[in-house]
């Protein structure tokens, strides 16, 4: 299919054994917004989630700004409502459901693969432009008059609420495509298109993070795309679902939304488990411990994350026993989740650890999501979470697992990639500057809010008593931190694009497919020659130093 | 990792070389294309059976609330149109398959008939369907707020609908309104699929496009299959 676009260009036929980024590979503005590429398709949503996360953040910085000081500091409480709900919607679908499968997983999987392509490679491309179509609805929801309800649009406010609601739904409804499409997409690509000798258990833990990752998007968001059409009819039409006085339910609101929204955190963090999966065995520069249990702990995680999400309501109103199966059910998710940091662990015992910024996000990864997944316990346990329900520690809890997890791993995974994808080295010392800046920043904004939350203080809250002051003040200056790493690390990339050494195909000494396989960056069609994979991902233990850095005699003989 | 190919006269890098034109580049042989692009198909399959699910679980709780009421308000449903909307999507789905089968068989008049027959019927539903929404319009008996089937100008038989009826036919729109939007989608699927069938542009080699599209019918019949009984019948 691809040939035929190619064909109706005649001569403008791009050179499939061009390096990706050159003119020859696509020339121009419409090389890009055309390509059918899936290393161009993935820079393409690294750049619209990084601007995602940019907005995002600015977001979050005001709302940390205005909670420096307790009452009015830089803006009235309606902003402040909007402000947060910004904040969360942006974050949740512009940039960390699409960020690490749109644009690491685009890159990535198919080199990993050993395949040219994405299976379909124009539905890539409709992917990424279905999400550009719903970000265009947020937008617009943003300008004419904002959201106000929070992220998570509840009934019966969401119905009422005099703010832009309906275009903001409709966005994520639009977004919740994009998300599909990619899922489908990665898929199909790893059931049909894996080199000869790829066999299941040579895949590498990436692909297996992104495969249950990718299912869990094809099962869940069209029930989130089902209960958002249902609030936009109901806002619109007054269908009276989810409204009491026409018989409806609101907390039935919640279960839909729910439905979709606890699986899609693992949405969002099992690909970050598959990037740290990936680093750690790297910059460790030893077989990873436990392959298998990763691999399937990763489906687990897929699996259990659509049993749990009732604990989200403890304190809605539903049934006393639905509310204790929930929290026994919940109590699941620490299994697969311990597998992985435990394994992660051994992987590091013994191993010859090389700390490049990548392994120092990895290792930040570790820690920080450690800390999220246990305060998950404290939250999932249902008489501890009946105090704790809809204070900061549940915004600690969820932080640590999205920024301190997620985030770390994402940037960690740009970082380890960059030579790949750009064909340039960064400025480690900078980097490293960066990494630590985030690091502390991220613990000084989040650890305190753990305890801010166990002495009381809610949510979304505009105000606050006195005795929370301090607290206050010590997160929002670890919000400045955090902007300064992250300026920084952004910093280092660009001065890379700008006078970025030249990369060698392998800078790491990685044993991967993606760095073993491939130049730096990889051409057009990724190999010269259909690969033939013999050796495992994590080999480590079967070469030498000279073989992971320079490739394998036989390699190079093609 | 990459160890060429013993056989790499593929000659690859000589462009599509002894690729078929149908074949995309990035696939190595037609069988695997095929195998994928259905592989995807039944993945999108799928999601859209949970997107339905969503609907069909909020049905299932709200008539489990309110028997009575919603056994009143499916009275009002016209069974018989639907019976026959019924059949005449059955059918359709037997015709989307004889012309999956002519166009493997490689007789493109054939493929053409069925494909046409189908979407007939797809018409044939859609006019069923608005006559019925006609009815309902008249009626009163619409979601939410625009619900005035209670008021005594709208008595049916000499007694009215209780209020709390609105539910039922919210569900109802909203469920048979969706199918409906799906009805059109794969009816535009096969017109497209028709168009390059005329063309020639498939074979017993290559028929992807009649299967995808098929398939995809065979998922608006499968929804409605469920959605009549629980609606129309059960009430």
């Amino acid at each position: 299919m691809a040939t035929e676009v190619a064909g109706a260009h005649g001569h403008d036929e791009p050179d499939h054994l061009a390096p990706y980024l050159s003119p020859e590979a696509g020339r121009g503005i419409k090389g890009w917004l055309l390509t059918l590429d899936h290393k161009r398709i993935g820079l393409m949503y690294l750049v619209s989630t990084l601007l995602a996360f940019f907005m995002g953040g600015v977001f979050a910085l005001l709302v940390r700004l205005e909670l420096f000081a307790p009452g009015r500091t830089i803006m009235s409480a309606e902003y402040y409502n909007r402000a947060f709900t910004l904040h969360g919607a942006i974050m949740v679908f512009l940039f960390i459901i699409p960020a690490v499968p749109g644009a690491l997983g685009n890159f990535v999987l198919p080199i990993m693969l050993g395949t040219k392509d994405v299976a379909f490679p124009r539905l890539n491309l409709l992917s990424f432009y279905v999400y550009l179509f719903g970000a265009t609805f947020a937008l617009y929801s943003i300008i004419s008059g904002s959201v106000d309800t929070g992220w998570t649009f509840y009934t019966p406010y969401s119905t009422t609420s005099n703010t832009s609601v309906v275009s903001m739904v409709l966005g994520a409804f639009i977004l919740g495509f994009s998300s599909i499409l990619t899922g489908l997409n990665f898929i199909v690509t790893i059931h049909k298109l894996r080199a000869p000798g790829l066999h299941w258990k040579r895949l590498p833990l990436f692909v297996w993070g992104t495969y249950a990752t990718s299912i869990i998007q094809v099962l869940a968001t069209p029930v989130l795309a089902i209960t958002l059409l249902l609030l936009a009819a109901e806002r619109t039409f007054g269908l009276g679902i989810f409204d009491p006085a026409l018989g409806g339910d609101p907390i039935l609101f919640q279960h839909f939304f729910w439905f979709y929204s606890h699986p899609a955190v693992y949405i969002m963090i099992v690909p970050g488990m598959a990037v740290a999966s990936e680093l750690f065995a790297t910059f460790s520069r030893r077989a990873i411990f436990g392959y298998f249990a990763i691999a399937m702990s990763s489906l687990g995680l897929a699996l259990v994350g659509f049993l749990v999400w009732g604990h989200h309501m403890y304190t809605s109103g539903q049934s006393e026993f639905a509310t204790t199966l929930f929290a026994a059910l919940t109590m699941l998710v620490a299994i697969p989740s311990g597998v992985k940091v435990f394994n992660w662990t051994a992987t590091l015992y013994k191993g010859s650890i090389v700390l490049t910024t990548p392994m120092l996000y990895a290792l930040s990864f570790l820690i920080l999501f450690t800390i999220g997944g246990l305060t998950g316990l404290f939250v999932g346990a249902l008489s501890v979470d009946i105090h704790l329900h809809d204070t900061y520690f549940v915004v600690a809890h969820f932080h640590y697992v999205m920024m301190g997890g997620t985030v770390m791993a994402f940037v960690g995974g740009i970082l380890y990639w960059w030579p790949k994808m750009t064909g340039k080295l960064y400025d480690e010392s900078l980097a490293k500057k960066g990494w630590f800046f985030v690091f502390v920043g991220f613990n000084t904004t989040f650890l305190i809010q753990f305890i801010m939350g166990s002495k009381g203080m809610p949510r979304r809250y505009y105000d606050y008593l006195p005795q929370f002051e301090t607290y206050h003040k010590i997160s929002t200056v670890g919000s400045w931190l955090l902007l300064v790493g992250f300026l920084l690390t952004a910093w280092a990339l660009i001065k890379s694009i700008r006078s970025g050494e030249k990369s060698p195909p392998n800078p790491w000494g990685s044993a991967g497919f993606e760095w073993q396989g491939t130049e730096s960056p990889p051409v057009m069609q990724n190999f010269r020659v259909t690969p033939t994979i013999t050796r495992g991902p994590y080999d480590y233990h079967l070469c030498s130093d000279e073989e992971l850095f320079d490739g394998f005699p036989e390699d190079a003989e093609k | 990792m990459a160890s060429a190919h013993a056989d790499s006269e593929h000659a690859e890098h000589a462009g599509h070389g002894d690729h078929p034109p149908y074949l995309a580049h990035h696939f190595d042989t037609p069988e695997q294309q095929f195998d994928s692009a259905k592989l995807g198909m039944w993945v999108f399959i799928v999601t859209e059976i949970l997107m339905f699910g969503g609907l069909f679980v909020a049905y299932l709780i709200y008539k489990g609330q309110e028997p009575a009421i919603f056994i009143e308000a499916h009275n009002r449903l016209d069974w018989k149109m639907g019976s026959v909307n019924t059949i005449v999507l059955l059918f359709s789905s037997l015709t989307a398959a004889l012309a999956v089968r002519s166009s493997q068989l490689g007789k493109k008049n054939e493929t053409t008939m069925w494909l046409t027959i189908t979407i007939l019927c797809a018409l044939a539903f859609l006019g069923i369907k608005y006559v019925e929404y006609s009815h309902k319009f008249h009626d009163g008996l619409l979601p939410g707020r625009f619900f005035t089937a209670h008021l005594p100008e709208h008595a049916h038989n000499g007694h009215v609908l209780p209020q709390r009826a609105s539910m039922f036919f919210a569900l109802y729109f909203m469920m048979t309104g969706l199918h409906g939007l799906h009805v059109v989608i794969g009816m535009s699927i096969l017109g497209w699929v028709l168009v390059r069938n005329h063309r020639g542009q498939f074979s017993p080699e290559y028929f992807t496009p009649v299967e995808i599209g098929a398939l995809y019918w065979h998922l608006v019949d499968l929804v409605w299959i469920y959605l009549f009984p629980l609606v129309y019948l059960v009430g």
